[in-house]
């Protein structure tokens, strides 16, 4: 089972995950259009990617833009939760003995305990976030079961990864189960909202064009996000 | 199929249907017949599959129903944070569930989506600085809003205007001869102040064609005199178009794209026939967005440009005091608590936020001038934009979404408040109407008349 999963199950996670976001990512742009967005992608290079990696860089940097200033509640949150949910599964030091074995590359491992730190931040947050969902009248009333899933989904690997790691119970029990929430997660990446993590580039940068190219970026300074 | 004689998915056309329509006093019979106005589902999915392309589709369904853009929307914050009021919300109970269902959605769910479109959200745009996606749900109530328009099922007012601009190229009835006659009647009126002034029509390589709001032709004539004596004492070389003059698009509001392109191309050829150094419209934010930021795309210009370079008055008239064509005088500046109104759609969506504050640094004394907050790109719409001052029907909304802006005047504790756009200048005058706070209000026209010296040269002999 274990030999299964390691073997070819994560080469076709790994596979549908990464093929899975180049086709998103190739229809999303296919499917830009100048007129109907309003936005002359090509005509202006210059104050298109000036604006499109303006809008990229202030959002991934924590307390970046104003939004996340006014709501440093939520900004921890997402960004703990985020910074583990991207490290963990890279540079996890098992993880790449595993990468090194099984695939034959890997990543530089981080220290241990900046990894459980990220992994504890990563559940910690994830219950927070739901929490949020159901106090926030104003998130309760988006919220739909979808996201509680896909919440879920996110965290299940790292809850998991835990158990295992503290060795709870059955190690091989849990590692396998490990492994197959990290290989559904993987897959679902592409078909569900976790191909944010390829869109969110994309739909920042077309906004920052947006802004970049029509709605005053070739007037002044930028947006100040 | 249940079309009503006033209210049905037939754009007006011609000056006939027009004054049937506002015959309709208040659109009493047009809401009525719109109750059992039918849905063309199939018109409805077809056009949503030619228009709703990438971005906004990737924006429907990787939005993480994060509540992150729940405060950054006014109406939101000034309606009891009423979760219905969250912009995610208001687009995926709308525009999201229309899709959801392909389509397939009833007259009960259009007259809903028509209330949020237009009395829940100004298109201003703020929500879209807020979200971490970058989710412009402004951006996506105006694609709604073509949705509805093409269905029928629009604001009466709105209805009128779109075919305001179908019939007679501007947002009321009002003629080129009238346009012509007016501005050159009112630069008579004040010859004898300013000799010499004149108004150059259609004359062709001027630097300056200057294009206004119909409704300063029809009600605000004096605005035509002042600008036209501001050009004069900067001695600019300026025109005005006797077709193509009007820069504002109430289609815009409506959702009515095949008017906008007709109203937009009518600029854009009186400058292929002038053949202007600049564009300069008047002092109005949506007509600047219709005309200059959007306009090139309903045209089909690849480049997003207009046929001649286009600026805003406030940049004209930056460029003027700070190049001296226009003189302040110094003793006449303003010496009192001044605030002044950044309107969404040339400062949000036109980057234009320092160059106003650059024309206070020429007309305000030092330390008078006073912010509000949030301000810039930040600041929050007047309460009346996107077509909401103009709606009857949503009056009361319109109300309530003005106390925003009364509590940030009032925050500055200025009792005059500056207002280069027309649509904000209204908001701003029913704010006080409604709540009498004390303020007055102004466009920067009537102030500069007041505070330039002028020239030599161009003073009435005795
Ligand atoms: C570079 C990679 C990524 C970027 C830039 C990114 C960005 C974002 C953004 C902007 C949001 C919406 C804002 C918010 O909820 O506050 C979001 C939400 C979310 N992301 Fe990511 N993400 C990335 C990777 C991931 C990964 C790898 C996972 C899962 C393991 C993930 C899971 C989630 C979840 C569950 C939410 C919803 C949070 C909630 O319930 O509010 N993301 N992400
Ligand atoms: S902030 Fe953006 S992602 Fe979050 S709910 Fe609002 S629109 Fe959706
Ligand atoms: S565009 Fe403005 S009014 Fe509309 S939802 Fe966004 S913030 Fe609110
Ligand atoms: S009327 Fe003025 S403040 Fe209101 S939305 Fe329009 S530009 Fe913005």
């Amino acid at each position: 089972m274990y030999n299964l999963l390691t073997g070819p199950g994560l080469w076709l996670s790994i596979g549908i995950c990464l093929v899975g976001l180049f086709v998103r990512g190739v229809l999303y742009v296919k499917g830009l259009n100048w007129q109907l967005d309003r936005v002359a992608y090509t005509a202006h290079p210059k104050a298109g990617i000036k604006g499109a990696l303006r809008s990229i860089f202030f959002w991934i940097l924590p307390f970046g833009t104003r939004s996340w200033r006014t709501q440093p509640f939520m900004t921890v949150l997402f960004f703990v939760f985020h910074i583990g949910a991207v490290c963990i599964p890279l540079f996890l030091y098992a993880h790449n003995m595993m990468f090194q074995e099984k695939l034959g590359f890997s990543f530089v491992s981080m220290n241990q305990t900046v990894a459980d730190m990220m992994s504890w931040g990563v559940i910690m947050s994830a219950i927070f976030l739901a929490i949020r969902r159901l106090v926030l009248p104003e998130v309760r009333i988006l919220s739909t079961p979808y996201d509680y899933l896909i919440l879920f989904l996110s965290a299940a690997p790292f809850i998991t990864g835990l158990i295992c790691r503290y060795e709870i119970g059955d190690y091989s029990f849990f590692l396998i189960v490990h492994i197959i929430f990290g290989e559904i997660l993987l897959i679902s990446i592409p078909f569900t909202k976790l191909s944010h993590i390829l869109l969110f580039f994309l739909s920042r940068a077309q906004i920052g064009m947006d802004f970049g190219i029509k709605r005053g970026g070739m007037k002044g300074k930028g947006m100040a996000w | 199929m249940s079309e009503g004689t006033l209210c049905n998915k037939i754009p007006i056309q011609t000056d006939e249907a027009l004054k049937i329509l506002l015959s309709d006093t208040g659109g009493k019979q047009y809401y009525q017949e719109m109750k059992s106005l039918d849905v063309d589902t199939r018109l409805l999915w077809e056009t949503i599959g030619k228009t709703c392309k990438s971005r906004i589709h990737t924006w429907l369904k990787i939005c993480a129903h994060c509540g992150m853009c729940a405060d950054s929307c006014f109406l939101y914050r000034i309606n009891d944070q009423d979760p219905k009021q969250v912009p995610a919300y208001k687009i995926q109970s709308t525009l999201g569930e229309i899709i959801r269902r392909k389509g397939k959605v009833d007259n009960a769910f259009m007259m809903m989506a028509m209330e949020t479109a237009w009395a829940k959200c100004t298109c201003c745009n703020r929500c879209g600085l807020y979200c971490p996606h970058g989710i412009d749900v402004g951006i996506m109530m105006g694609y709604l809003r073509g949705l509805l328009y093409q269905q029928g099922f629009v604001p009466w007012e709105l209805k009128i205007g779109a075919g305001m601009h179908r019939v007679y190229h501007a947002q009321m009835d009002v003629t080129d001869d009238d346009f012509t006659e007016t501005f050159i009647w009112m630069a008579e009126e004040y010859e004898e102040d300013y000799p010499g002034l004149t108004v150059p029509v259609d004359k062709v390589g001027a630097d300056i064609m200057y294009t206004v709001n119909a409704r300063e032709v029809k009600h605000y004539p004096e605005d035509l005199a002042e600008a036209a004596i501001l050009f004069h004492l900067a001695g600019e070389d300026w025109t005005v178009p006797s077709k193509g003059w009007e820069q504002t698009s109430l289609a815009m509001f409506a959702g009515d794209w095949a008017a906008c392109k007709i109203q937009v191309e009518s600029v854009y050829d009186a400058m292929e026939r002038l053949k202007p150094k600049r564009m300069i419209g008047t002092e109005c934010g949506h007509a600047h967005r219709a005309t200059v930021v959007e306009g090139p795309y309903w045209a089909g210009r690849k480049d997003g440009l207009p046929p001649a370079e286009s600026i805003h008055y406030v940049e004209w008239l930056a460029e003027a005091l700070r190049t001296g064509k226009l003189k302040i005088d110094p003793k006449k500046r303003i010496k009192e608590p001044v605030t002044l109104q950044d309107s969404c759609n040339y400062v949000r969506n036109h980057g234009l936020k320092n160059i106003t504050r650059e024309i206070m640094s020429y007309i305000v004394e030092p330390g008078y001038f006073i912010d509000m907050a949030p301000n810039r790109e930040h600041n929050y719409c007047c309460g009346g934009g996107g077509g909401f001052n103009g709606i009857g029907l949503y009056r009361e909304q319109r109300n309530k979404a003005l106390i925003t802006k009364r509590d940030q005047i009032l925050d500055t504790g200025a009792k005059l408040v500056i207002a280069p756009c027309h649509n904000c200048w209204d908001a701003i005058r029913d704010l006080e109407e409604e709540y009498s706070i004390g303020i007055r209000w102004s466009f920067l026209k009537p102030l500069l008349i007041g505070m330039v010296e002028i020239p030599e040269h161009l003073k009435p002999k005795e």
